[in-house]
């Protein structure tokens, strides 16, 4: 095993690692935090972690641009650090390793054998299937193969991003390399995926750490995605929405509307069909850091039917039109100037400056008291 | 409190002119009635795009402002040491502490859940002390009593002659008490309309790009606290040449006019930040070319301007009628800022508008109605005015 990553054989205990019982429990707390987690879970997760029972991950790429990993890598509670080092036991990760060439297809190796059924496997990238597969290999052999080994022993498996989880970018037509996605060959068995392009990470963390946590995997929708994050649409809980409710719409990139942050729907905003926690949980804890959030439209990336298939500015069907809470009218008929108002009004500015202007004339011959007081 | 002697100016109190505020003051108070048992929607103008009319623009946020007599003079008095204006001190408090009051009853009026008003200095828990509207509902609840503690020692003085020796002897106690505690309140009085005055322009400071480009700068809360000053002195100078004329009282002139030299400034300094921000946020160009808006911005200007000017000599400041008119200009200078910030520049969108309902003008006229009404009952009651001894020379 590779010993850079192999932490675990040399720290049976967090607590005894370097970064002391304090700050341990800082991260793990943010962590759980971070995702929802109960307090309970913090206590549940620093025991089994206290006990040496990081899970080994094995983490595959295949025909993707990283960028989940890249976002990945971009959180910092907990960050990538803590999570790799003391959370889990990253034990294959071609972009992370230090390790290459033969030195890491060995660390696979023996990390599959030690950890026989126990490993979470984690997949990043779509899987070609045309002409046997040859146009994604590693090592002499081709993705399919190596999905289908190392999943036959994993005890949980994620597919991480719109590529592993359906295809994404590289199964949009023609689909030159037959792509698709980890749950459509390994068809038996239970893919949690979390689509996104990036994916978010806190929805890949909030399924590691409960697995690592309580040892099970949360509620899935039918396509294998944890209900915690993609239940709901981003219209739902746009910050947005009441823009749309009230009707006012961007009618195109740099109007008058996109500057006051007006809805994106009719720029093709795919939110009231897309599934995803994006407009509640936005990107590396940068608030507004989500598209929706700059100004552009919601493209459906955690969607097979919408990502890389609909352009990306038509618009599309909302999924369930819910009433907004109140109806504002788009045009108020309300208010208006009554023409008995406006003589009222008139009639008291005048009056009030008229009775003073006169009383400042007064004043100009020092004349004889007045008996009356007026203000403005 | 002072050397100078403060008298009650007597006399009946129910004069023709009394009938007619009172007259006034009973229409209004009939539509009040009415507007508590209609609603809000039936009675007034507001609107969902424009929930705040009238009652919040005058009553409140002009009102408060105006009332700021209290508030500038003490800054003077206290603050400066000019001794020499304490004559004039007391009823400016009064006209202050009377016109906090009519705010206070104008919010009443004007919220939508009244009866829940009485929670807000009592949620201590729950504030949020990000809200710019709570700083003025907290401030404003807290100095109209500062205000009437400020003004106590007015009526204590009466009370001690009092042919009843229970009020009398508790006068007596209580005046040494305030003696000694009023500092501390002048202190508060000088302290809440600080932060509340230039909170309401924080307040429509918030509304963001609905606010018009040449009224929104990160400058409202200091504008409308020096547009405040300037126009708490305007007021003292008319309210004391009204009522040294109304009641044949000795006149301050010169004392006035010296104040006014005071006002000049600020003015001139309220207009120069304008235009100064305005230019260094690139948005001179704004000053012609948006019709209605670049007209009442040149109006106010002009506004505000003038009298500066009128003033600024002491050949303009050496003649009653001339900072009479200044004074008023200042007082329709300030008010119409308040006006345009938070209604004429105000747009919520297509399709609102607001104009005030005729209930509307018809409260907000009762409320002035017995402010003047009040104003006329303590001067004659209580000793405020100290127009019968002669010119005050400079103390300290």
């Amino acid at each position: 095993m590779d010993p850079i990553l192999d932490i675990s054989a040399k720290s049976p205990s967090a607590l005894e690692t370097k970064i002391g019982r304090r700050k341990f429990l800082k991260i793990i707390t943010a962590a759980a935090a971070s995702i929802g987690l109960s307090g309970s879970a913090v206590v549940q997760m620093v025991e089994a972690i206290d006990l040496g029972l990081k899970p080994s991950v094995i983490w595959l790429h295949f025909q993707e641009c990283t960028g989940c990993t890249e976002s990945l890598l971009r959180t910092a509670h907990p960050e990538l650090a803590s999570l790799i080092l003391d959370l889990i036991s990253l034990d294959y990760h071609e972009t992370l390793a230090a390790a290459a060439g033969h030195q890491i297809e060995k660390s696979l190796h023996d990390t599959m054998a030690a950890h026989k059924g126990q490993y979470v496997l984690v997949v990043e990238g779509s899987i070609p299937e045309k002409d046997g597969g040859i146009y994604c290999q590693i090592g002499g052999r081709t993705a399919l193969d190596i999905l289908n080994e190392v999943a036959a022993d994993a005890a949980a498996i994620i597919a991480i991003g719109s590529c592993a989880s359906f295809g994404g970018l590289p199964a949009s037509g023609p689909n030159p390399t037959g792509a698709t996605g980890a749950p459509m060959i390994l068809k038996d068995k239970t893919v949690v995926t979390i689509p996104g392009c990036p994916a978010n990470p806190y929805n890949f963390l909030g399924v590691v750490l409960q697995f690592v946590t309580l040892g099970t995997l949360p509620a899935l929708d039918d396509k294998g995605r944890p209900l915690f994050a993609y239940a709901r649409t981003i219209h739902e809980d746009c910050p947005r929405r009441p823009h749309f409710d009230a009707g006012r719409f961007v009618q195109k990139f740099g109007d008058e509307d996109h500057r006051l942050g007006h809805c994106l729907y009719k720029m093709g905003c795919k939110g009231p069909a897309t599934h995803a926690n994006c407009s509640i949980k936005h990107f590396c804890e940068v608030p507004g850091a989500w598209p929706i959030g700059i100004g552009h439209p919601c493209i459906g990336c955690t969607e097979k039917e919408l990502a890389f298939q609909v352009p990306i500015h038509t618009t599309v069907d909302i999924e369930r039109a819910t009433p907004p809470d109140t109806y504002p009218p788009i045009h108020a008929d309300h208010g208006g100037v009554s023409p008995v108002a406006t003589a009222v009004g008139g009639a008291v500015v005048g009056v009030a400056l008229g009775a003073a202007w006169k009383q400042a004339k007064k004043l100009d011959g020092e004349g004889p008291d007045s008996t009356d007081k007026k203000e403005e | 409190m002072s050397e100078h002697k403060a008298t009650p100016v007597g006399g009946s109190l129910m004069t023709p002119s009394m009938r007619i505020l009172l007259f006034v003051f009973m229409v209004g108070a009939a539509l009040t009635v009415w507007r508590f048992a209609v609603g809000l929607g039936p009675s007034t103008g507001l609107s969902d795009g424009y929930p705040w009319g009238l009652w919040i623009a005058f009553d409140v946020v002009t009102g408060t402002a105006l009332a700021c007599g209290g508030y500038a003079m003490a800054l003077l008095v206290y603050i400066f040491n000019k001794g020499k204006y304490h004559p004039l001190v007391r009823p400016a408090l009064l006209t202050s502490a009377l016109g906090y009051s009519v705010a206070a009853i104008g919010i009443i009026i004007d919220v939508g859940r009244p009866w829940f008003i009485w929670r807000i200095p009592i949620s201590v828990g729950k504030w949020n002390l990000d809200s710019a509207l709570l700083e003025v509902a907290l401030c404003v609840m807290a100095y109209v009593m500062v205000l009437w503690i400020e003004l106590s020692p007015a009526f204590l003085e009466k009370w001690q002659d009092s042919g009843n020796t229970g009020l009398a002897n508790f006068s007596r106690g209580l005046s040494k008490f305030m003696d000694k505690a009023l500092i501390w309140f002048i202190a508060l009085g000088m302290l809440l309309p600080t932060m509340h005055q230039s909170s309401l322009g924080s307040v429509i400071m918030l509304a963001g790009p609905r606010l018009h480009k040449l009224w929104h700068t990160p400058w409202l809360p200091f504008l409308y606290l020096i547009s405040c000053i300037a126009m708490g002195y305007a007021v003292v100078v008319m309210e004391s040449t009204l009522s040294s004329r109304a009641f044949g009282r000795q006149r301050e002139d010169k004392m006035l006019a010296s104040l006014s030299g005071v006002t000049s400034g600020i003015l001139f300094l309220f207009v120069a930040v304008r235009f100064v921000d305005l230019f260094l946020r690139g948005r001179g160009p704004l000053l012609i070319g948006e019709g209605y808006y670049s007209v009442m911005f040149w109006l106010e200007t002009v506004l505000f301007l003038a009298p500066a000017i009128m003033l600024a000599g002491s050949r303009g400041r050496a003649r009653i009628a001339t900072m009479f008119r200044a004074s008023m200009m200042i007082v329709v200078a300030g008010s119409l800022y308040r006006f345009d910030s938070y209604l004429v520049a105000f747009n919520p969108g297509p399709g609102w508008s607001y104009f005030p309902s005729v209930p509307e003008t018809v409260i907000t006229l009762g409320l002035v109605a017995m402010e003047i009404m009040v104003f006329i009952m303590l001067v004659k009651s209580f000793p405020i005015l100290s127009g019968t001894s002669p010119m005050p020379a400079h103390r300290k």
